[in-house]
């Protein structure tokens, strides 16, 4: 299919479409250069109402204006007068003064099992007459603005055409990855690809140093991916292993999807200044807590950054034309940003500190899941003892109690201060220390803000066939719940079996279908199953069917639904099919339920609507 | 002790403001107005040695062209958005402290600066150090380095570089939806 590519693609796209910034990179397929050169696309957006600028970043918001807000005319786009959405910064800017009118975070929403991803709900909480859109829709939004500004900017090579890959969360599931294709599918990108973003961080960095990386690690490696960005903190394994003679890459493992990021670290700073003010006897309006967080997270750059700065000015202005006297002025200190951050987010603590457990009962409550625990270093701990054995297929067997990383990899914002990678690579290396292993490296030469679009981008010159890929397929093993045929108890659950439907590793294009896996599935009506994912049960192969397990093991996801239409035949009627797993060449993972008959098979759906 | 060290920088700030509200005003005022004179006096110069020969005919008239406001307005926008640049020049300062002017400075300051990093790439007219020797060759440009003082003789001119001056290599001021009213610098707001 590679050829297939050569006649359409000029160029290889890589769109990050993140939590709260989406950016676009690209490179030329065919350049004569090598290696080819790198852009990141300047995005034209409306930043006040009537004027366009070009930013590297798209935010990712939509502002769902009122009709008597904005005049006419003013959200003119480049390659439309009326557009009939606002995105970008000025959806943002006008967000923070009005948020019953502003859709955020819809990328957290897509992997929330607790909510009808299709349906219309965001702006969460806002009026009724508040025009809604659904996570899909929005997450369409911004990949549409995406693909009108490169179309304006580049006619002849439609963004369609293009070999495009948008990375997704390592964490994501099933769920939420086939939804943002869906996104992708509806722009109608003709080559598209979802790529994890750890592992495209990875890319970037094999892209930085070209041919140097094989000095930089070698076999037996194993790579520590941690991405911390705006609202998520991403985690994944890579293990270096031998081919034929060639150095390899194998993501071994993902982590759980924590939503913690640098904004919380802001909201935490901006609280904090709140509480000193309010000592001072000044009560402030939500407004000017907003404020405030905008203020803090520039403040926390500097502090974070310039050693020789102590404090910096925390200043809000009033909101009226009076600008003296009205305005606060207060100050953050490296010693607050320190214990609040630093302490706070990325305490000391052992390998075996792990965060508390969160209830999964919470999985239906409306609002998105944040992580409870804010400390980024005890999910990491936890990642590492839960993925002990991670490794143990191609490096061997492990005898210690967690995985031991000899490279680490950071991405995202919030590792560019320099105080914060330090503390990440102290504790990692204190838990390194007391097992009595080697310290762990950093590897640089990433751009901690761009290395996911631009590893996307380089990631299609590399399905080429140019320079090393990384292994590693599906990073979770799936299992359906079966309910034991067996008298009721009272008061007690009926006993439920998990059958493994898609193993650990399965690769892109790749079929897998056990025995057992025959269900008799109503014509008609729609049939619920439990699912469930594991992201350490690595042996079991398609048809295993487990009796009990270790509740850390499997992870109970949403259900999924298998929908059999009526068509030729009668409704009510049980029809014997088997279930069958494949991992599409987009990078989804699909279920199937296949009639003994032979008749058209129908996809079980991930994400189930309401009913 | 408090009071001192609280003072210091608000003092520096409120100079720094000072000096920079009073450029921006000379810039937008130019951006005005200054076109006509600027193009003035290099206009009457060229007029000169061809005076005697025109002497019959009517003097053509020299050619200035008025630039358009919206630039200006647009820059003006910019500034009260991210600097209240027009809120802070506007206000009369008599009866604030200092440190309540300080404190209004640093939002001028802050603002300002990112505004110029955004829109403008700035670089020094010359890279020599201020108050170091320099020396212009025969048929410098003129427009980017202005003589003072002792002007007499011929080049090569040997002198001391008083301000390194400043050039705009680019400006990217964003683009204006069609029919957008610059004259609204900054929208009144009301609050539901």
């Amino acid at each position: 299919m590679n050829q297939e590519y050569n006649h359409t693609a000029h160029y290889a796209v890589g769109i990050d479409l993140g939590t709260t910034h989406c950016v676009l990179s690209y490179v030329e397929l065919h350049s004569d250069q090598e290696p080819a050169p790198h852009y990141v696309m300047p995005i034209p957006q409306l930043t006040t109402p009537g004027s366009v600028e070009e930013k590297s970043q798209l935010p990712s918001f939509i502002y769902q204006a009122h009709e008597a807000e904005l005049a006419e005319g003013d959200v003119a786009l480049p390659w439309n007068a009326h557009p009939d959405t606002i995105a970008g910064t000025l959806a943002r800017e006008l967000g923070s003064k009005t948020p019953i009118r502003l859709v955020s975070s819809a990328k957290s929403w897509l992997c929330h099992g607790g909510v009808d991803r299709h349906e219309s709900f965001l702006p969460l909480n806002s009026p009724e007459e508040v025009a809604k859109v659904s996570p899909i829709e929005a997450t369409f939004q911004y990949l549409m603005h995406m693909r009108n500004a490169w179309d304006h900017r580049f006619p002849d090579t439609p963004l369609i055409d293009q070999d495009v890959t948008i990375t997704v969360p390592a964490s994501f599931d099933p769920a939420a990855r086939d939804l943002t294709a869906e996104a992708a599918q509806r722009i109608g990108f003709k080559h598209l690809t979802l790529l994890e973003e750890p592992q495209a961080a990875v890319y970037s960095w094999l892209e930085s140093c070209s041919d140097s990386w094989r000095n930089q690690v070698s076999v037996g490696d194993i790579i520590l991916v941690v991405d911390i960005g705006g609202g998520t903190t991403d985690l994944s394994l890579v293990a270096v292993t031998e081919d034929e003679g060639n150095l390899s890459l194998n993501r071994v493992a993902v982590g759980d999807h924590i939503l913690l990021g640098g904004d919380n670290m802001d909201l935490a700073l901006a609280y904090q200044v709140k509480a000193k003010l309010e000592q001072e006897g000044k009560t402030l309006a939500p407004w000017q807590i907003m404020a405030i967080t905008h203020s803090c997270r520039d403040a926390k750059e500097i502090l974070l950054t310039d050693p020789d700065i102590h404090n910096v000015p925390i200043v809000v202005p009033s909101r009226g034309s009076k600008l003296l006297g009205a305005t606060l002025r207060t100050e953050l200190t490296k010693d607050e940003v320190m214990a609040s951050l630093v302490d706070g987010f990325f305490p000391h603590v052992g390998i075996y500190d792990h965060p508390a457990q969160q209830a999964r009962g919470a999985l239906k409550q409306i609002g998105l899941p944040y992580a409870q625990d804010p400390a980024i270093l005890r999910h990491l701990a936890a990642f590492l003892c839960r993925q002990q054995a991670a490794a143990n297929e191609l490096l061997g067997q492990n005898e210690s109690d967690f995985i031991k990383p000899t490279a680490i990899l950071f991405n995202g914002g919030v590792l560019k201060a320099p105080v914060l990678a330090e503390r990440v690579m102290t504790v990692i290396n204190n838990w390194l220390n007391e097992a009595g292993a080697e310290q762990a490296k950093q590897l640089a030469g990433t751009d901690l803000d761009l290395a996911v679009a631009k590893g996307a981008a380089y990631y299609g010159s590399v399905r080429q066939g140019k320079g090393v890929r990384i292994r590693g397929g599906i990073a979770s093993a799936y299992y359906v719940g079966i309910e034991s045929a067996m008298p009721a108890i009272p008061g007690m659950a009926p006993p439920i079996q998990a059958l493994c439907v898609a193993p650990f590793g399965m690769e892109e294009g790749s079929a897998a279908k056990g025995p057992n896996q025959e269900f008799g599935l109503i014509v008609g009506e729609p049939v619920r199953f439990r699912f469930f994912g594991s992201t350490t049960r690595r042996e079991d192969a398609a048809g295993t069917l487990l009796d009990h397990w270790d509740p850390e093991e499997l992870e109970e996801l949403p259900e999924i639904q298998a929908n059999l239409p009526v068509e030729g035949r009668r409704p009510g009627e049980i029809v014997p099919v088997e279930l069958a797993s494949r991992v599409t060449e987009v990078g989804t993972l699909c279920l199937e339920a296949i009639p003994f008959d032979g008749s058209a098979k129908w996809q079980v759906e991930f994400d189930v609507r309401a009913s | 002790m408090n009071i001192d060290l609280t003072a210091m920088p608000a003092t520096i700030d409120l100079l720094h403001a000072g000096l920079g509200a009073i450029a921006l005003v000379f810039f937008i005022l130019f951006l005005v107005k200054g076109g006509n004179k600027t193009a003035a006096p290099a206009e009457t110069q060229a007029e000169m040695p061809a005076a005697p020969e025109a002497a019959a005919k009517p003097q053509p008239v020299s050619q200035l062209k008025s630039t358009s406001p919206d630039a200006a307005l647009q820059l003006l926008a910019l500034l009260q958005q991210e600097a209240r640049f027009i809120d802070f020049v506007q206000e009369d300062l008599t009866g604030f402290s200092d440190a309540d002017v300080g404190a209004a400075a640093r939002v001028v300051h802050e603002g300002g600066q990112k505004v110029l990093k955004e829109y403008f790439s700035l670089e020094a007219v010359r890279d020599e150090q201020e108050e170091s020797r320099i020396t212009l060759p025969e048929g410098f440009d003129a427009t980017t380095v202005r003589l003072t003082g002792n002007v007499v003789g011929q080049a090569p001119f040997n002198g001391t570089l008083v301000h390194r001056g400043w050039k705009v290599a680019e400006v990217k001021l964003p683009k204006l939806a069609e029919g957008h009213d610059t004259h609204i610098v900054a929208a009144a707001e009301v609050e539901l």
